[in-house]
């Protein structure tokens, strides 16, 4: 186990390609304890901390992955291991850029199945998995080629937008109003969808604001492709439930409009109080 | 999500309030459930911190582990559990009804008819979230395995006497939760969002304060602001003001509230234990107020005609379980078999198909969606022309034209469906559409007419009747039946062999912290 301590991110992953490198020339078995591994996203230099990093005696590497949820009877919640499999994923992906460019410049010096540590049954007792990260390694290493650089997003807004929060000294009050903050998020668009929720801490904001617009996306991102053109909830109650467009101006028929139209009829027959007729036949 | 589904949630969105999805309730509800609002500690699998458990909505027992960590105390909350439900669920074993039943005699390999015992009820347990569902199954997985003083002396943490028998059901009532259409446990949320659209995600419709918020919101508020403020209102200590419906706590109560009691009872400290009553009970009462509130919301809505069908299936589950224990069997194994994975995989599906087939018979606003999605048409009869087969004895096989506003997916031959007068089902082929006249289609009538030459009077619709058709069955039948087990092919990893013991599992030193 090489010691990795060093002042500051970028010499720790200095250190960590260091030891790295040495503990693949050496040819036994290595064990590095939190490396630090730096990946470009979006133009700018991530830093990240995968748990811990195996060098095998044959100079390839194993990323290692420790997390709390159980493993009983040998199954654990898919959820969650999707979710530590698209994580270990970014460390593999890292890894990789670190072997190309160190060493023999082999990436497949980094293998694609990563060692999963869960707590086994009802006990503390540690039991570890082979995962295979290659499908949320290629989604990942796919999304990080297509995002936008940060540099080409800073370049629209407008000269001066910052979300420093100008904290004080106890490093926990914000010194900057927040009114000047939300301007200052308010000029980044954000594409908000529930699913947002679980992950990001500005969803509550990019909520309100999509449900403030009336985007039809803030009941569920689904909807989106059901709906086609109609993007807002008025647009999509107006089709419905509007008056139906003049004959002349209509043209070729929207198949989105014709079926919400037909929905909305079908749903206020069957509401409409008491049962009569075609209701009763249905029952 | 279905279009009408679609809408119907925008309409809430405008209106500020959930607008109904049906118009009867497809679940049934027992006269007296058992409501069972659980609490876990965060980080440990499987490790209860209190639960509020009863049948009385004024009287619920609250249950405390002062210390989640420390295993002997979990005992007792578990043995606490079990003296609180087991008489609950086991009270319903012994009113029974009986039923005939066709069994195949092993003896002569002939049909004969049998009366087998059906328990006239069954218990129902109520829990807030569908992650409710999953814990009781954990529950039920880390105790069924246990094994008491009595049945090993040599067992070095004997679990108290009846913890592995509520183990045993636990489990089955988290594996009949997983069969559509049951009602043995029920997610509060779940139940609410089958009736219920609110003019939010389905994601955020799991948060059960925020679903009763939007169905039912106080006064003065719309939905939106009412499940904002169930959703994030905090009081001055930083304290949710709706605590989640867990069984996960929230960790601004974890860190400032829970933490400090918990170290203050491991001290010793006098009043520490009332103290973290006191404390749990904040968390779960509110809880406890939504689940009955929910169970006040769907009580007035009347009962779907087929649900009872349904029950009956559960009150057999019930009393399949009931005889099992009775006869000694061991606890359910760890992981089923193939056989047996394969035949629940097939009940599933079958109730599935039933489940959708029956929500839609009960309810015209669910057979609308139906009706939108191609697979139903409802119209007006025009014309009846009466027609015969030219067998030896001719049968009817009337042409009924219906003219429909639906624009169902029918290929010709199509077998279509509708429902008698009496409740039962009528078949007929569908024919064509009439030339020249969009929205009329022809069908024909192959059964439900009885067997005389003449059809059985109203059994064929007249012209002016109001009719509905479905492209599915009403009673859909499950696959081709499955081998026997030992033919169980290689794929499935042949034969089965003798089952394993299960053991329990192991004592470890980290179990103890």
């Amino acid at each position: 186990m090489p010691d990795l301590t060093a002042g500051g991110p970028e010499g720790r992953t200095a250190r960590t390609a260091l030891a790295l490198r040495e503990a693949t020339a050496a040819g036994r078995w290595a064990l590095l304890d939190h490396p630090l591994l730096a990946l470009p996203v979006a133009g700018t230099p991530a830093f990240l901390e995968p748990d811990a990093v195996v060098v095998h005696p044959d100079g390839t590497w194993t990323v290692v992955e420790i997390k709390s949820f159980p493993v009983i009877d040998g199954a654990a919640d898919p959820a969650k291991v999707g979710a530590a499999a698209r994580q270990a994923a970014v460390y593999v992906l890292a890894l990789e850029e670190l072997a190309a460019r160190t060493a023999d410049g082999d990436p497949a010096r980094v293998r694609h199945e990563i060692l999963l540590v869960c707590p086994k049954d009802f006990a503390n007792v540690p039991a570890a998995g082979l995962v295979d990260v290659r499908k949320p390694r290629a989604t990942t290493r796919r999304q990080l080629a297509r995002l936008a650089r940060v540099e080409d997003i800073a370049a629209e807004l407008p000269a001066g937008t910052t979300f420093d929060l100008c904290l004080a000294d106890d490093g926990k009050t914000a010194g900057r109003p927040a009114e000047e903050l939300a301007a200052a998020v308010e000029a980044v668009g954000a594409a908000y969808a529930p699913e947002c929720l679980a992950a990001c801490e500005l969803a509550f904001h990019c909520r309100a604001r999509a449900r403030a617009e009336g985007a039809v996306a803030a009941l569920g991102r689904g909807l989106r492709g059901e709906l086609g053109g109609l993007t807002t909830v008025e647009s999509v109650l107006a089709a419905a439930l509007g008056p139906e467009p003049a004959e002349e101006e209509a043209g070729v028929p929207d198949p989105t409009v014709a079926a919400l139209r037909r929905a909305a009829a079908l749903r206020a027959e069957a509401l409409a109080p008491p049962l009569t007729g075609i209701e009763a036949a249905c029952r | 999500m279905s279009l009408i589904t679609t809408l119907a949630r925008m309409e809430a969105v405008r209106d500020g309030r959930a607008q109904p999805l049906t118009t009867v309730r497809h679940r049934h509800l027992t006269e007296r459930p058992l409501v069972f609002v659980p609490l876990t500690t965060a980080g440990e699998a499987g490790a209860p911190l209190g639960a509020l458990v009863g049948t009385d909505r004024e009287r619920p027992r609250l249950l405390v582990v002062p210390q989640p960590r420390d295993r002997d105390l979990r005992s007792a909350f578990l043995a606490e559990l079990a003296e609180e439900m087991l008489p609950y669920v086991e009270g319903f074993a012994g009113d029974v009804t009986l039923e005939e039943r066709k069994e195949t005699d092993p003896a002569t390999g002939k049909k004969v008819t049998v009366q087998v015992e059906l328990c006239a009820g069954a218990p129902q347990l109520l829990v807030p979230s569908a992650a409710g569902v999953s814990y009781v199954r954990l529950l039920g997985r880390s105790m069924r395995f246990r094994r008491t003083a009595e049945q090993d002396p040599g067992t070095p943490h004997p679990a108290p006497p009846r913890v592995p028998l509520l183990g045993r059901w636990l489990t089955h009532f988290g594996e009949r939760a997983r069969v559509p259409g049951s009602s043995l446990l029920l997610p509060m949320t779940e139940l609410l969002s089958r009736h219920w659209a609110t003019g939010q995600s389905t994601l955020e419709d799991q948060h059960l304060g925020a679903l009763l918020a939007w169905i039912d919101p106080p006064e003065g508020l719309t939905g939106a602001e009412a499940a904002l403020r169930a959703e994030l209102a905090r009081d001055a200590a930083g304290q949710l003001l709706h605590p989640p419906a867990g069984p996960a706590t929230d960790p601004a109560f974890d860190n400032k509230l829970l933490a400090p009691a918990v170290a203050r009872h491991d001290a010793g400290l006098p009043g520490a234990a009332e103290e973290l009553r006191a404390l749990l009970e904040t968390q779960l009462r509110p809880t406890w107020e939504a689940v009955w509130r929910g169970v006040d919301l769907l009580r007035a809505l009347p009962e779907g005609e087929r649900a009872g069908e349904r029950w009956k299936r559960d009150r057999w589950s019930y009393t399949a379980h009931r005889d099992r224990v009775r006869a000694g069997e061991p606890p359910q194994p760890r992981r089923d078999d193939a056989v047996t994975a394969a035949r629940k995989l097939a009940a599933r599906e079958t109730a599935q198909a039933q489940l959708e087939a029956q929500e839609a018979l009960d309810d015209p606003l669910v057979m609308a969606g139906r009706r939108l999605a191609g697979e139903a048409f409802a119209g007006e009869v025009t014309e009846v022309v009466m027609e015969y087969t030219e067998a030896k004895v001719p049968r009817p096989r009337p042409l009924v034209t219906v003219r429909t506003d639906d624009g169902p997916y029918l290929a010709e031959g199509a077998k279509v469906h509708r429902v008698l007068a009496d409740g039962k089902a009528q078949s007929a082929e569908f024919v064509g559409r009439v030339p020249g006249d969009p929205g009329a289609l022809t069908v024909r009538l192959t059964g439900g007419m009885g067997r005389g030459k003449a059809p059985e009077p109203g059994s064929v619709p007249e012209k002016g009747d109001r009719v509905c058709w479905t492209l599915f069955e009403h009673a859909p039948r499950g696959g081709p039946e499955l081998p026997d087990p030992e033919r169980t092919p290689w794929t499935h990893g042949g034969p089965p062999g003798e089952p394993g013991v299960e053991l329990p599992d192991p004592v470890t030193a980290e179990d103890l912290l």
